[in-house]
């Protein structure tokens, strides 16, 4: 079977590197086909990526609290670029400040991600999930 | 040893006899290329001009390149704008074609169009990674299957649809080539391939119909395109040969009637600390190629991109004057500026406004976003700042009394300090326009080549 691709980076202008390096062998160790843009990443050079390399899913990261506003509008683009039904994760420190998470995903989901993770959240979840959401 | 070389360019066919035991040029000369009747022609009267300097020419070898008849005039076709379509364009003016036009994504009907007008040489045919995007490198193929023109495609993009490429292909009865992708990875280049393909489509298709086969019959080696031969040029006298070192990074600007053409033989990393690489990765041999900035052909687009009343103020003419100059000078593309004129001050400032708009383009952009940990700044493209040289090549900067002053144009600008462009370089000029003939020289002798043109651009050889 073919090794499905993902997607991966940091979001807006944001620079957190190490956890993004960490997500990314992870990924690659359980198997997919790993395409890293590392930091500061725009929502259409996640576009461009996911295009050129026919992935399968988008996994954002997000550590400095402007998830929210970053993350806005991506679904919407991915529709217009004709990435219909990709699978998008987003995960980190989404918002500031002490907020319930079930508002802050119900957040994302509205804005069209498949799943949002809160802080914590261990990659196992993710790569499980993964799994489930490609297949 | 005698070495004869002949470019054979649009509008001069330019000759260059050279001794190599004794290690220095002994002529130069040039006569109108006649392509309409018979490039020969054209040819034996610059030869002609040589044997009147230097007496019957007894050469060991002949050596050739031409840009006669257009030059290589391609188009490349990616998905997205700056992932497969720029490596498609990347490829193809490293290989010296003249990219008239890249397009991405899925062709649309006009666009076929267009295609067909432009009536290319050869198609560069790009687009997804290996194993990623297939479906619209695959639509782009039926595409221009349906183009009722006799071009040649070269395919360098997802391998895995090449099966259905090849049918496609096959049963369009148009000349094609399968080669490896130009990115097979995401944002890794890998362009000679292509370029290869490229180089061997002019030899094999192109130096035919463009009436060069009595040319290649007479040549020692393969017939390239002139533009190929400049960057192997410049790439020598970078880098040296294994027994005398090059001069390093430059830049080199060649000036023409229907393009100004930059290389850049540079690794573009970004001089300042801290900052962010972003987009494409660049090849260390850079040419890019501007089809509508040039001093004839191409002069009125090079207007369109230009404020003349600006222009006028700053050399005390008024913009209609040069409006009329421009004018003349696209119906009459042989029009010369005399020395000390009004015409060739105009000239000038055209001549300076078409490199600034060209090396513009080439050099890699700035950008500074805010974030929580303070200003980033990041770079997309080559940072060419601390480029060393810049090389004048080409008719219209050498016939120039002024070419250092119209090469500055390609310097930094502070009220555009996002274009990294060289910020002190020292100047320097291809005195007789040997670049070229260095270029086929090269791949013979690199030993000789490099020093002659050492010489040429006065670089010490001791250094």
């Amino acid at each position: 079977m073919k090794r499905k691709t993902i997607v991966t980076g940091v979001i807006g202008a944001d620079v957190h590197a190490v956890g993004n390096k960490i997500l990314a062998y992870a990924l690659e160790d359980a198997g997919f086909n790993v395409v890293n843009l590392g930091v500061m990443v725009s929502q259409e050079e996640f576009i461009n990526a996911a295009l050129e390399t026919s992935a399968d899913a988008i996994v954002v990261s997000s550590l400095y609290g402007h998830g929210e506003i970053d993350c806005s509008g991506l679904r919407d683009k991915c529709n217009e670029a004709g990435l219909k039904n990709i699978v998008l994760l987003v995960g980190g420190n989404l918002v500031v400040g002490k907020q319930d998470f079930a508002d802050v995903e119900k957040r994302f989901q509205a804005m069209g991600f498949t799943k949002a993770y809160p802080p914590g959240t261990s990659v196992e979840t993710t790569i499980e999930d993964l799994h489930q959401f490609i297949s | 040893m005698f070495y004869l070389t002949a470019d054979f360019g649009s509008t001069y066919t330019k000759l260059t006899a050279i001794d190599a035991e004794e290690f220095r040029i002994l002529a130069t000369s040039s006569a109108f290329t006649t392509i309409e009747t018979n490039i020969m022609d054209g040819f034996y009267s610059a030869l002609k001009k040589l044997e009147t300097k230097l007496g019957k020419l007894h050469y060991d070898r002949i050596l050739c390149c031409s840009s006669a008849g257009g030059g290589l005039k391609m188009v490349a076709l990616g998905l997205v704008p700056e992932l497969t379509a720029k490596a498609a364009k990347l490829a193809a003016s490293s290989a010296g074609a003249k990219v008239v036009k890249t397009y991405s994504f899925e062709i649309s009907h006009s666009e076929q169009i267009e295609i067909k007008d432009i009536n290319p040489d050869v198609v560069l045919l790009c687009g997804g990674t290996d194993g990623g995007n297939k479906e619209v490198i695959i639509a782009n193929a039926r595409r221009l299957s349906e183009i009722d023109q006799d071009f040649s495609i070269i395919v360098a993009g997802n391998k895995s649809a090449s099966y259905e490429l090849e049918e496609i292909l096959k049963s369009s009865g148009k000349d094609y080539v399968i080669t490896d992708n130009v990115m097979p990875v995401f944002n890794h280049l890998n362009i000679e391939p292509a370029k290869q393909c490229i180089r061997d489509v002019f030899i094999r298709k192109i130096v035919d119909a463009k009436g060069l086969s009595e040319v290649q019959q007479m040549a020692s080696g393969e017939i390239i395109p002139t533009p190929l031969a400049v960057m192997n040029a410049c790439e020598l006298l970078s880098k040296g040969t294994k027994n005398s070192p090059g001069i390093g990074e430059l830049m080199a600007i060649d000036l023409g009637g229907a393009t100004t053409d930059v290389y850049s033989m540079a690794s573009g990393k970004p001089i300042a600390e801290n900052v962010l690489v972003k987009g494409l990765p660049e090849p260390f041999s850079k040419r890019t190629v501007e089809g509508d900035l040039g001093m004839r052909y191409s002069l009125a687009s090079l207007a369109d991109e230009l404020d003349m009343d600006c222009l006028g103020k700053e050399i005390g003419i008024d913009s209609q004057d040069i409006f009329q100059w421009i004018t003349h000078c696209i119906s009459n593309p042989d029009a010369v500026a005399a020395t000390g004129s009004r015409e060739l001050q105009m000239e000038e400032i055209l001549a300076r406004s078409a490199i600034e708009l060209a090396v513009e383009r080439h050099c890699g952009i700035m950008e500074s976003a805010y974030s929580p940990m303070g200003i980033i700044f990041s770079i997309t493209g080559k940072d060419l700042t601390e480029i060393p040289y810049i090389i004048g090549i080409g008719g219209i900067l050498i016939n120039n009394p002024h070419h250092e002053a119209i090469l500055k144009g390609a310097l930094f600008k502070p009220d555009k300090k996002n274009s990294l462009r060289p910020k002190s370089p020292k100047i320097l000029l291809d005195k007789q326009y040997i670049f070229a003939s260095m270029g086929l020289i090269g791949t013979l002798d690199p030993d000789l080549a490099l020093h002659l043109m050492k010489e040429e651009i006065n670089i010490n050889n001791n250094n």
